[in-house]
């Protein structure tokens, strides 16, 4: 029998406010253990929650940019287990009446086409503290409870580990447009639950899952998705049972192993948070907040295609970072062309960024300034040798395009006196060269065309001289 | 100086004067408790050095022109509201040792308007009881007849004022813990309207139903307590942002053009002859003082107690979560891992009325159990509250008895849980409707005993039970 996998995703995404999810701490990473905590976030005796508006703005901004309904009235819920990085052994989560509903993700598969992923919902809770553990004992970092968590949780119509990464590689790229997470993984400020199972192909009813945790890399889930279909497709195979559990991840063994099973699931309790009011939000607010929504990064990605009449790989490329597509339209605003500006974008500038971990933002390189920079090239007022010398300076040290040009004394030189003075000297000291191409070897003006090239330091202008010496040659 | 019995009003008046200072006034009570607590014990602890500081710092502010009604006048607190640097046991063996570190709202305006904190009050562990028999600590005993509880969960507040060892005294609410111990021995206790006093620093035991409120000599100094600890506050997002009346203006006056209801409900069988006799007595009086008496019905009521352990064990096994060994308080090491940590610690920590609440309260909120008993509790609630509504349509405030009997004696009732839980059958229902509710003392009994006259109000309704509490009062004082 074949069969095929079905798989949905829980992501958590830290949003980025400047204050916790229920005090007023500030939010932070890296910070001296248990700095960033008071009696609320420590779950002290008598302590209460108060909520973070922003914290509910941006799960509202999340919500529209993923084409979510926006719930009018919602509520908080108390969700309880008992763990040590827990501080109240209950979280105040959203259980029956989450924040945003419904939504979906489309993402490109192999072959070229498009998938939508639809979305359950969208809900706000509170993140855990941090355990660690040393030879004899165990501390607990708190710096983190509190943190304000987006739950997004997907229906079960991921097909592949493929989708799987597709669609987190696109959720990410759409949060990061919509500024409501730095979505740095290395900071767990995305993370995710995996739930996976298989079944007979068309089979309507999902077949048995594993929840599958620990999963802190988008390759990390790519990964154990693999693994996980193999070995229950083995099971399978075999006439076994996959049985419902969840599983954890080893990354360094690249293997899932039992973390519990149904039996001994917890059983969450949850009911509603008697020290919070519902959320109530009406039409105005919700549009309000919706006014600044940023165009999504796929519909960017189509109007570059049409709009720059770029290739749809370049325009895929510039619109992957919000920042890098801000910049390519301001650099084509201040005068570049299209095509140019994003030639220098995706060579050189994704280059710098590559290289030194920088954002496009926090670049000496000015959009204005690329774009200035290409009108140079464009105008001939300077030759694409002397054009790269001041794009290193300028992204380095940052300036006006002309100002660099000046210093650097690099303007082309297009005066016919001069460049002919060059051209006769050039064919005055290369006699061999000169009779090579008039015996048909035409490649023997490249070599001319050199010699004026460094007679003039390189600012000649390369079609001006190449002209040049073909009348004369040809002679 | 004898400060057995005075009131705020009178303290206040002696610190304004310059008769007295509250350096003097704050010894002479710290004298008082140490001459009369061995044999009550209200109180769980006493901070002599911090008690003068602050009575030192009030005089200081007095002296630079500061004035105010509570500016060194001692308070005494129930151990389960925070106070910064001072212990907050609720009367558990988990906390002991437990050093709050932040000031509860209420503290924190109480300490601006120059309040001295003198001690911690005794309870109920985690304000679970109706006659602070479940401290963990120490059993405090009635001043009025010492073979009687005082009752609770606040009996630590209510026997320090019944035994002159307090001008006034905190408590909180839950199902009745300020106005069933205010009743027992003799005082008066109010507990405010849901949301009317901030509840941060409140130590919960269930979040939806527990206030805040002054237990005291008089009706006008639980008006003076009142007017200091409610408002509005930020770090509570379910106190109320409706202003603050000037509670004393509404002590004026006769009860004419006052309508009070007498619901049927809190009249059956079960209700103590002379309980029912002395309320009788005090609604002839009110009825004196001009009051329009008419017949009302809460039909509801009889689904309270039940209701009421429903919904207050499922947030209580919540909030007791936290108590866990981890953060603070006891912890007992032994165990392999951190829930056999937690077991042995919660095991040790918490006493048996506790542990069958959280137990309770875990039940009713399982998977399978939740829509049986937490939800259709909540809808019960809501019906309690209609009820209250309709009533209040038509009514200022109604007359109860606040305990269906006077204080049982100690013991009475600690092998019989269920019978405990029903000494709340009359004051649970104000706290499941969030209705506000005032006890003052009736008329005894023969024996000598003091019997608690309840008066519920509406919403927001503190000035009309207030103006019902006083007159009354201060007819029954004339009377006497």
């Amino acid at each position: 029998m074949a069969y095929e996998t079905t798989i949905g995703l829980e992501v958590h995404v830290q949003l980025k406010t400047r204050t916790k999810m229920f005090c007023g701490c500030a939010t932070g990473y890296g910070e001296a253990p248990n700095s960033l905590v008071c009696p609320v976030c420590l779950g002290y005796p008598g302590a209460m929650p108060v909520m973070n508006r922003e914290a509910i703005r941006l799960t509202v901004v999340s919500g529209l940019m993923l084409g979510c309904e926006i719930a009018r009235w919602s509520k908080f819920d108390r969700k309880s287990y008992f763990y040590p990085d827990m501080p109240k052994n209950y979280q105040i989560s959203q259980y029956d009446k989450p924040l945003c509903l419904g939504g979906g993700v489309s993402i490109d598969l192999e072959d070229g086409s498009e998938k939508t992923i639809g979305l359950t919902r969208i809900h706000l809770e509170e993140d855990v503290g941090k355990n660690t553990h040393f030879g004899s004992s165990s501390g607990v970092d708190f710096n983190r409870a509190g943190h304000p968590l987006m739950e997004i949780v997907t229906e079960p119509d991921i097909a592949s580990p493929h989708e799987a990464y597709a669609f987190l590689q696109t959720l990410k790229q759409i949060l990061l447009y919509a500024g409501v997470s730095d979505c740095n993984l290395e900071e767990g400020n995305m993370r995710c639950d995996v739930n996976v199972s298989m079944r007979p192909v068309g089979s309507p009813e999902l077949g048995t899952k594993a929840e599958l945790k620990n999963l802190n890399t988008f390759k990390g889930v790519f990964h154990a998705l693999e693994y996980e279909q193999q070995r229950q497709s083995a099971l399978l195979a075999r006439g076994e049972c996959v049985v419902q559990e969840t599983r954890r991840w080893d990354p360094e063994r690249g293997e899932t192993s039992s973390m519990r099973t149904k039996e001994d699931a917890h059983d969450y309790r949850y009911f509603p948070e008697p020290d919070l009011l519902p959320v109530v939000l009406d039409a105005s607010q919700i549009s309000v907040w919706g006014e600044d929504l940023p165009e999504a990064p796929r519909a960017r990605r189509s109007r570059f295609a049409q709009e720059y009449d770029i290739p749809a790989y370049d325009a895929g490329v510039l619109s992957a970072d919000r920042d890098v597509a801000d910049f390519f339209e301001k650099a084509v605003s201040a005068g570049g062309s299209a095509k140019a500006v994003s030639n220098w974008i995706m060579t050189d500038v994704l280059r710098v960024l590559s290289e030194t971990g920088r954002r496009v933002s926090d670049l000496p390189l000015t959009a204005d300034a690329l774009g200035g920079l290409t009108k140079l090239v464009e105008d001939g007022a300077v030759n694409m040798t002397g054009a790269k010398k001041i794009f290193s300076v300028l992204v380095e040290e940052g300036g006006t395009p002309s100002k660099v040009l000046d210093d650097l004394g690099l303007a082309q030189v297009s005066d016919t006196e001069a460049l002919e003075r060059m051209v006769d000297e050039a064919i005055a000291a290369n006699p061999k060269s000169v009779a090579d191409y008039r015996s048909g070897k035409a490649a023997a003006a490249q070599f001319l065309m050199g010699q004026v090239m460094r007679l003039s330091r390189g600012k000649a202008n390369p079609p001006i001289v190449l002209e040049m010496l073909k009348q004369k040659l040809d002679q | 100086m004898d400060i057995s019995g005075l009131t705020i009003r009178q303290a206040s008046d002696m610190l304004s004067s310059g008769a007295c200072s509250a350096f003097a006034l704050t010894t002479a009570l710290l004298q008082r408790i140490a001459d009369v607590d061995a044999s009550i014990r209200a109180y769980a602890s006493v901070d002599t050095a911090f008690a003068l500081e602050q009575a030192r710092a009030a005089d200081d502010a007095r002296a630079k022109g500061k004035s105010s009604p509570l500016l060194g006048v001692p308070i005494g607190v129930k151990d389960l509201l925070n106070v910064e640097g001072q212990p907050c046991t609720c009367s558990s063996k988990i906390l002991k040792g437990y050093t709050a570190p932040y000031d509860a709202t209420v503290i924190a305006r109480l300490r601006d308007a120059g309040a001295v904190f003198v001690g911690r009050t005794n309870m109920d562990e985690f304000a679970m009881g109706s006659s602070t028999e479940n401290s963990a600590y120490q059993v405090t005993r009635n001043p009025v007849d010492v073979d009687r509880v005082p009752g609770g969960s606040s009996g630590g507040s209510a026997a320090a004022l019944a035994a002159g060892e307090a001008v006034a005294t905190l408590g909180t609410d839950t199902g009745g813990s300020i106005r069933q111990p205010a009743a027992f021995c003799g005082c008066v206790g109010m507990k405010p309207t849901y949301g009317r006093v901030s509840r941060y620093g409140l130590t919960a035991f269930a979040s939806s139903l527990d206030q805040i409120g002054p237990m005291t000599h008089t009706v006008e100094d639980a008006a003076i307590l009142l007017q200091v600890m409610a408002g509005q506050d930020v770090m509570d997002s379910t106190s109320l942002s409706a202003a603050v009346p000037d509670y004393t203006q509404a002590l004026q006056g006769d009860l004419r053009g006052m309508r009070l209801g007498l619901p049927k409900e809190y009249f059956v069988d079960g209700l103590d002859d002379e309980v029912r006799a002395s309320i009788l007595q005090a609604v002839e009086t009110c009825r004196d003082l001009g009051a329009e008496i008419v017949d009302v019905s809460l039909p509801h009521t009889e689904y309270s107690i039940a209701v009421y352990y429903i919904i207050a064990t499922a947030e209580a096994s919540a909030n007791l979560a936290r108590f866990d060994g981890v953060r603070y308080g006891q912890r007992v090491t032994s165990g392999r891992d951190p829930v056999e940590m937690y077991g042995a610690t919660r095991e040790a920590g918490f006493g048996a009325e506790v542990k069958r609440r959280i137990i309770l309260g875990t039940y009713v909120l399982s998977s399978g159990y939740y829509d049986a008993y937490y939800l259709r509790a909540q809808k019960v609630r809501r019906l309690i509250l209609n009820d209250f509504e309709k009533a209040f349509a038509s009514c200022d405030a109604l007359l109860t008895p606040t305990t269906p009997t006077p204080a049982f004696r100690m013991g009475e009732n600690t092998g019989d849980p269920l019978k405990m839980y029903l000494s709340d059958v009359f004051t649970a229902t104000a706290n499941l409707a969030g209705i506000c509710a005032l006890s003052v003392p009736s008329y005894e009994t023969a024996a000598g005993l003091p019997v608690g006259l309840q008066i519920l109000g509406p919403a927001l309704g503190e000035e009309q039970i207030l103006r019902v509490g006083h007159a009354f009062e201060q007819r029954r004082k004339v009377e006497a």
